[in-house]
This record gives structure tokens, C-alpha cells and sequence, in this order.
């Protein structure tokens, strides 16, 4: 057998011929192309929101003032004569963010807190892909779960005067808060387990409680990471859609009410343009001026959540 | 002589770190902050069981044959079935993944592997990968209206709704992938390197390859959480009376999720319970593709 | 060609060569008996170093290293932790690239192309200058395709087969693992990972191989094996070692350099070269005091 390498061999039989390249490998240049361009389809991705929300989103306040459209209280924008006043859309997706919230927020803290602290590793075991599971529920299932259960669950124990309608916020936002759990317990518990144990272990070693050291030495500690949790619950609750259009309904006029039907802002998008509308009309742009609404105030929540979390990981990592 | 107890010493030691060997002392405070923190999990579990259970019992009625082999009908709920919803996820969910997989996994190895950190669009791009995991589902589906459907006009068909969901789970595909190939060692890197192995031969040839596990894992998640959107397809046109199985990248379609908001709204009672039978099935869909993950997880993630 | 021979015994100096024996006081280096003899010839230069620096980013690591690597020889280098030895190996086949902010001034010649010319191949030169790590990394696949990875992606012609088995040859585990050769590589003991580190290093063929620590990870016996190897494999190859161990130093190589680290007045340790010369000069009759304190012991 011979082995015959591909340059001139010396008597040890190491090859020799120089060590310069004569021409580039393509190959790797090609490669890198490829990936960098693969990397940019997300870049891409921004860019394609941006530029089909800003065209149709401009022509609509030709027409519609931004006093009719963030003042008014009335929001018709398909009947005739049209109302443009969005109030009544943020005050509906409002309230629903807020009752979401109000769930969301303490048992997804706490959730957070005792798998972190309290739990041992079997219970962690058991519960973390409960969380898991829930997180990964369609949306649309929540949405009719609010409507086929919770709402006349609510109205046959609701005890005093009328309980709430068969379309009400209510449900919906207690549904959309248990949905929402997932995602502020993982983020939060990220957070606190990113805190030193040794932190801990001085607060104990001074004869510091359990409840004490998570109260008084974790969450703080791991506090713009919690917010950050907080910040994206709310982005989540602000942008979510079936479960509100499924079981909160529509109502053309401001209502503070949560037993009644509230429309958000996502659940006038989803009906409006889930119907079938032509381009040059306007009602094409008013669906697009809403959600761009709806993406700047989520943009900027998103901006707040990832800096907060930047802060909590220059910190500990 | 005095005793600990003459001079106030409390005769048990305070509860200090975690202790397997008992339950917690006598602290009423610490034992009901314990059970609030408790009871927030276990209302989570205790909600999910009740909405499958309520699914299941619900849905039982519908859930036979008539639900894959019919097509949806609105005169006669008797004979109303999922089958072009059934099929129209799979086909969904198949292009999905042949769009979305590599162009995620390829970015995942651009920023992991190529990426040169102090370069402002490397970071651009990274802030940007996390901003738009965050950005509301429905807003991908302007996107899709605006640009897929509308300029590139695709129109409101199967292969549209196949691209806005790959750029709606791509940022999950991109960051499993990242975690799955920063995950391999680099005495690995180092080792196939030092043999003079070009860069992307070591990453083809032996990084890939140890990283697939992760990969896999991540993929099938994207694509679950892929079938189960309903709201960008509702501006995508996923006309819900179809009544034929897609034949083709350009033809209507409907998905599931669309399928089960749709007999929602419908004021008949066979509606709703033919709508609980359908959650079913994509909750079997979703179950299974969810355990086949885990399973991949478990069997095959290397231990480094 | 007159050969100038400096023909001498590892083993105990103080007897059989009293020149080597140093005529201070600072005592001797008591070497072992091991009584091979190598004969350190002068052969050609592989590798020359004039006045290398390496920088991380402004940090200035290792500086004014100036020495020579011989074909067929084995140079040591040796020195306390974190004086650099390990950073100048991997300037010889350019891992050093791999670190973002890593540089280098001076220069290294490979016989007579400057290695960090603008337009030398990397990839190449890592094939031609191999390398075994401090702890064995064999890849996670059989020991059959751990060897043959280098050939198949250098594509080198021949039969597979045989390459490998004349490297697992050349690499002393042939017997230990000719029947076995499709389980996996992580199943070996760390002794027989790092021959297996050796055998897909020598399976390219290179012209040097490069050993940054390879024992220190290892037990006795596995590290006994690898040293009488590497007599062995300085037959055909070039071998440049870095090794905490001064006594292997004295064991195995020809040539040694020493490696010190220094403070600057603002108080950052930068790396040196101290002096670099045959092993039975530097471990017999060291020129440097910092030299003789180390190998006596005094410090380090």
C-alpha cells in the first residue's frame, strides 16, 4: 500500500509545498453568506411589519384626525356615518389587562417564589411541566373554555344583582390570567435562581426565615428581573386575541364594566379583517391604524421588559 | 446552675436552610405564606385539569369517525366533521416546518458560531430576535396580509399561511438551536480544528450532529406552538367553509384552531359540543408531538 | 556535513558526565535513572522564533521569546503558572486565532515562511502542525472515525483503513483496541483517550505535533506510557511539550525552554522567555539564576 499525500513528501514523509493558499476557499465564504442571510430573515421579519403597518396606517389619519381617533368614544368605523374614536377599544383592552394582571401577577410570583425556594426537586419535577403544559395551550381552547364554562359559571354563583352577561370582560380576563401564569413564573423564577446562594446562605446563617430570605433577600435581588416578567405578562395580555374575541364580544361604546361585552383592541382587528375587504377601501386602513397602535404600545413594553432583564443579567451572569 | 430555659435561650433552633428531615416548625406566619405560595400552583394545576376534563366530557358526543372523515357542514350539524381542518394542519404544519427549520438552525449557527459580537448588526440582530418573541401573533398576521398575501401576492392561500407562521416561530427554532450548539464543548470545536479541519466542516461534521437532540426538541415545539395560532390566520383568509382537503401550495384551506372558533360562534348546541371534540383532537395532536419531544430530550441529549 | 554531537545520557549526570555537573552551589537536579541515550543532533530549524509577543486585545501575555525548534527533537517548555508557555505553543499552529482579540509581533518562521503571513492558509497549517490537549477530547463517535476524522476532512488519498490502523500503530493502542474499533472513543480510560488524541493527530501526517499538558490529567502509569511514546514518536516527528512536570522535561526532551512571569511596574504579570537551551544544560548548568531557582526548587 501506498498512501500518496497530495504535495511533495520529504524523506520523513511529511508533506511539504508552501503553506500559502493560492486561491480562497469559496466554499467557507459561501457558507458564511448563507448564514449571515438566514440571520437577517428576523431583521427582515421587523422591517416587513414596520413597512406594511406605516402605509395604510398614514393615509388613515389623512383622513381621520389624531384627536377623533385617541378622544373619541365612539367606535363604528364600519357603520355608516363611521365613528373613529379608539377609546373605547383601549379602554376595553384595559380592562381586561388589568383583571388579567391582577391574576397573573401574584399567583405567577408566588408560583415563582416556591419553586424556586420552597420547592425540593420532586415537587419541581411534578410542577414545572404543569406550567409547561399550560403555556402551551391554544389560545382559541382558553377562549372557549371563558366562554362555554367560566361565564356561566360566574353567573350562576354571582351573588348579588345581575351576574355578568353571556359576552363580559370578566371572564376573559380571568381566563387570560391563568394563561398568562406560565410566562411570568418562568421569567420571574430565571430571575431568582440567577441570585448567588451565597446571598442566601448569609441571610440564613443570621437566623433569617425561609419567608424572610425570599421576601427580603431574593426579590430583591432578582427585582428587574421580576419586573421584566411583569412587563411581558402585560405585553401578553395587551396583544392576546381569541380569548377576548371569543368570550368578551364587541361593543361599539366606552365601557368600564367588566360584567358587560368589552372589545379590545385585538378582537376588532381579528373580526374586521377576517372578513373580506378590499384594499383601496378605508376600512382596510382603519384595521391597519389599530394594530399599529397595538404594536407600538407592545414595542415599547417589549423595549422596557428585554433592558430589565439586561440589567439582572449583567449583574449576576 | 441554670438551664437554657432560665436564660431565654429558645429551646429549638430556628428553621434554617431547606431541611428534608421534617415539616416546618411551628411558625404560623411561615406556614401560610407557604400554603399561599402552594395554593398559587395548585390553582394553576387545578385550572388545567378542569379545562380538559371539561373538553373531554363535553366533546365525548362528537368524538368519533364523522369528526376526521367528514367535512364541515352548517345546514346539518349531525353530519358536520374536521377533515379538511385535520388535514389542512398537517399540510400547515409540514410547510411550516420546511420553511422555518433551516432558515432558524442556519441563524442559529451564524449567531452562535460566526457571529462577531461587537459588530452593531450582530447586535441588532440579537435585540431583535427578542423582540419579536414578544410581539402579538396577530400583528404577524398583518404582516402576512400586508406583505405575503397582498405585495408578494400570494393571496390568501395555504403556502401564505405557511410563511407568517415560520416567521412567527422562527425566534423560538433560533433560540433551542442556539442553546443546543452552545451546548457542545469547545475542546470538541478545538480538537476538530487542531487537524485542520476548515470551520464549517467542524461544524457539519461534529457540532450539528452532538446538537441535533436540542435541535429536534426545539423544532417540535416551534411547530406545535405553530399549529395551534388561530389569530394571524384569521386575516390570512383561513376560510372556514371549506369543505376539500388543500391540493395544492396555492389553494384555500383551514386549520383546526380556525375550525374550532368558527363552530364557536355558531349559536347551535351541536356546534359547540363538535367544538369541544376538535379542541380534543388537537390536544391529542399537541400531547403527542409534545411527548415525542420530551422523549427525544431524554434518550438522546448528551451528557457533557 | 559535520553534525556538531552533544551526545549525552538522561539519567543520573552527576556520575557519568561530570562536565554537567554544576560547579556552584545550588545543587543538582536529581534526573532518575532512566539511561536513554539520545543523541541531540543539529539538525535543520522547523520553527524559528525571534522576539515573539502574543497580545490579548492590549494585554501583553508572553514577550521577547526568542528561540528555535529542531526537526526530530523534543523541546520542553517549562515554567510557573501562567508565564505564557502554554500561549506560545498555541501560536505554533495559530489556535490563537481562534480567541477574539488575540494578536501576535514578532515573528515565527516555519522553515522559511513567516506563519502569520497575510495570506497563509490557517486551516493547513493546523494540519501540518498537530496538537493533543491537556485533557484527552476524543469526539463523541467511534474510535474508528475519531482517527479517520482528519483524513477524511483533509481528504487525503489512500485507503482509510490502513491510515488508521498505521496510526492507532503508531500511537501504541493498536492492540488494545483492534477489535473494538467501532464503540465509542468515550469508552477508553483517560490514558488511552489521549493515545487515541495522539493517534488522529499523527493519522494526518503532520510534520509537528504539538503538546500542551498532555500528561497532567493522566495517572502514573498512563503518563509513563505516553513519555516512552514520545520517544517513539520524535523518530518521525518534530515535538514541541509544555509541561508543568520539570522531571518529564528532563526525561524526554533535547531542548528546553524556560518560561518566567514578571511584574511590570503597574503591577500586571506579563510572561518571558529566561533561557532557552539543551535540556542537560538547563537542568545541569542553568546560565539564568531565575532558571537554577526553579529547577532546585526555590521557587515555583
Amino acid at each position: 500500500m501506498t498512501v500518496t499525500a497530495e504535495k511533495a513528501s520529504t524523506a520523513s514523509g511529511a508533506p511539504r509545498g508552501s503553506l500559502r493558499r493560492s486561491r480562497p476557499r469559496y466554499g467557507e465564504l459561501v457558507v458564511r453568506g448563507i448564514l449571515l442571510t438566514a440571520a437577517l430573515v428576523s431583521i427582515l421579519t421587523t422591517v416587513g411589519i414596520v413597512y406594511s403597518l406605516i402605509p395604510p396606517t398614514v393615509a388613515f389619519f389623512q383622513q381621520v384626525s389624531f384627536d377623533e381617533f385617541f378622544t373619541g368614544t365612539s367606535w363604528a368605523p364600519l357603520f355608516k356615518p363611521a365613528s373613529y374614536g379608539v377609546l373605547p377599544l383601549l379602554v376595553g383592552t384595559l380592562v381586561i389587562t388589568v383583571i388579567a394582571v391582577l391574576v397573573a401577577i401574584p399567583l405567577g410570583l408566588f408560583a415563582a417564589i416556591y419553586l424556586s425556594e420552597y420547592a425540593r426537586p420532586r415537587v419541581r419535577k411534578t410542577f414545572k411541566p404543569m406550567l409547561e403544559i399550560l403555556a402551551g395551550i391554544p389560545t382559541v381552547v382558553y377562549g372557549f373554555f371563558a366562554l362555554a364554562l367560566v361565564t356561566p359559571l360566574l353567573r350562576g354563583i354571582w351573588p348579588v344583582g345581575d351576574g355578568p352577561a353571556i359576552f363580559n370582560g370578566l371572564a376573559a380576563g380571568l381566563v387570560m390570567g391563568v394563561m398568562i401564569i406560565p410566562t411570568v413564573a418562568s421569567l420571574a423564577e430565571d430571575a431568582m435562581s440567577a441570585v448567588p446562594q451565597s446571598l442566601r446562605d448569609g441571610a440564613y446563617a443570621l437566623g433569617s426565615t425561609r419567608m424572610i430570605v425570599s421576601l427580603r433577600v431574593v426579590v430583591p435581588a432578582a427585582l428587574s428581573g421580576i419586573v421584566a416578567a411583569f412587563v411581558l405578562g402585560v405585553s401578553r395580555a395587551i396583544g392576546e386575541t381569541m380569548i377576548v374575541t371569543i368570550a368578551a364580544g364587541i361593543t361599539p361604546s366606552v365601557n368600564w364594566n367588566p360584567l358587560q361585552a368589552m372589545s379590545t383592541m385585538t378582537a376588532f382587528i381579528a373580526q374586521a379583517g377576517s372578513g373580506d375587504i378590499p384594499v383601496a377601501s378605508f376600512d382596510y386602513k382603519t384595521v391597519f391604524a389599530v394594530a399599529a397602535l397595538l404594536f407600538a404600545i407592545t414595542f415599547v413594553m417589549n423595549a422596557m421588559s428585554i433592558r430589565l432583564v439586561r440589567k439582572y443579567r449583567e449583574v449576576y451572569e | 446552675m441554670s438551664t437554657p430555659a432560665d436564660v431565654g435561650i429558645p429551646s429549638q433552633p430556628r428553621e434554617d436552610r431547606r431541611s428534608w428531615l421534617g415539616p416546618t416548625r411551628r411558625r404560623p406566619l411561615e406556614m401560610l405564606f407557604q400554603g399561599v405560595l402552594l395554593a398559587s400552583l395548585v390553582i394553576g394545576v387545578v385550572f388545567l385539569a378542569t379545562l380538559l376534563i371539561y373538553v373531554l366530557v363535553r366533546g365525548w358526543p362528537r368524538l368519533d369517525a364523522r369528526l376526521w372523515e367528514n367535512f364541515n357542514s352548517i345546514r346539518r350539524p349531525e353530519r358536520a366533521g374536521a377533515q379538511a381542518a385535520i388535514f389542512g394542519t398537517i399540510w400547515v404544519m409540514l410547510l411550516t416546518a420546511l420553511i422555518c427549520l433551516p432558515v432558524g438552525i442556519l441563524a442559529a449557527i451564524h449567531m452562535e458560531e460566526y457571529a462577531d459580537k461587537t459588530k452593531w448588526w450582530n447586535r441588532a440582530i440579537e435585540l431583535n430576535l427578542q423582540n419579536l418573541a414578544a410581539v402579538p401573533s396577530i400583528v404577524y398576521g398583518i404582516l402576512g396580509l400586508g406583505i405575503v398575501a397582498r405585495q408578494f401576492g400570494l393571496g390568501t392561500s395555504i403556502i401564505t399561511a405557511a410563511i407568517t407562521l415560520s416567521l412567527l416561530v422562527l425566534p423560538v427554532v433560533v433560540v433551542a438551536s442556539r442553546e443546543a450548539i452552545r451546548a457542545v464543548p469547545g475542546s470538541i470545536r478545538d480538537g476538530s480544528l487542531a487537524l485542520g479541519a476548515t470551520k464549517w466542516q467542524t461544524i457539519r461534521k461534529q457540532i450539528l450532529p452532538a446538537a441535533i437532540p436540542g435541535i429536534a426538541t426545539g423544532s417540535i415545539l416551534a411547530l406545535s406552538r405553530a399549529i395551534g395560532e388561530a389569530a394571524p390566520l384569521l386575516l390570512l383568509g383561513a376560510v372556514t367553509f371549506v369543505a376539500f382537503n388543500p391540493d395544492s401550495l396555492t389553494s384555500a384551506y383551514t386549520v383546526l384552531p380556525i375550525q374550532i372558533y368558527d363552530w364557536i360562534r355558531q349559536s347551535r348546541e351541536e356546534f359547540q359540543v363538535l367544538a369541544a371534540a376538535a379542541i380534543a383532537v388537537l390536544l391529542a395532536i399537541l400531547l403527542l408531538m409534545n411527548s415525542v419531544a420530551i422523549y427525544i430530550r431524554n434518550r438522546y441529549q448528551k451528557r457533557w | 556535513m559535520a553534525h556538531a554531537r552533544h551526545t549525552y545520557t538522561v539519567g543520573d549526570m552527576s556520575e557519568s558526565n561530570p562536565a554537567a555537573a554544576p560547579d556552584h552551589d545550588g545543587g543538582s537536579v536529581q534526573l532518575g535513572h532512566f539511561g536513554r541515550t539520545r543523541e541531540v543532533r543539529e539538525t535543520e530549524a522547523v520553527f524559528t522564533v525571534e522576539d515573539l509577543s502574543v497580545f490579548y486585545g492590549d494585554y501583553e501575555a508572553v514577550r521577547g521569546t526568542t528561540l528555535n525548534v529542531r526537526k526530530n527533537q523534543i523541546t520542553a517548555m517549562i515554567g510557573p503558572s501562567g508565564c505564557g508557555k502554554s500561549t506560545v505553543l498555541r501560536c505554533f499552529n495559530r489556535m490563537n486565532d481562534l480567541i477574539p482579540g488575540a494578536r501576535v509581533a514578532g515573528k515565527i518562521l516555519y522553515h522559511d515562511e513567516d506563519l502569520y503571513g497575510s495570506d497563509i492558509d490557517a486551516v493547513e497549517v493546523r494540519r501540518r502542525i498537530g496538537m493533543v490537549f491537556q485533557k484527552p477530547n476524543p469526539f463523541p463517535k467511534s474510535i474508528y472515525d475519531n482517527v479517520a476524522y482528519g483524513p477524511r476532512v483533509n481528504k487525503m488519498k489512500g485507503n482509510l483503513d490502513e491510515m488508521v490502523e498505521e496510526a492507532l500503530i503508531g500511537a501504541a493502542l493498536w492492540d488494545e483496541v483492534k477489535d473494538k474499533l467501532k464503540t465509542s472513543g468515550l469508552s477508553l480510560s483517560g490514558g488511552q483517550q489521549q493515545r487515541l488524541c495522539i493517534a488522529r493527530t499523527i493519522a494526518v501526517k503532520p510534520e509537528v505535533i504539538l503538546m500542551d499538558e498532555p500528561c497532567s490529567a493522566l495517572d502514573p502509569i498512563a503518563t509513563a506510557k505516553i513519555e516512552d511514546l514520545m520517544h517513539d514518536l520524535a523518530e518521525k516527528y518534530t515535538i514541541i511539550i509544555v509541561t508543568h512536570n520539570m522531571q518529564q522535561a528532563a526525561r524526554v526532551s533535547d531542548r528546553t525552554a524556560f518560561f518566567t512571569a514578571e511584574v511590570d511596574d503597574q503591577g500586571v504579570r506579563h510572561g518571558r522567555l529566561v533561557e532557552f537551551d539543551l535540556t542537560s544544560t538547563i537542568f545541569g548548568k542553568p546560565n539564568d539564576k531565575r532558571t537554577e531557582d526553579y529547577i532546585t526548587g526555590r521557587f515555583g
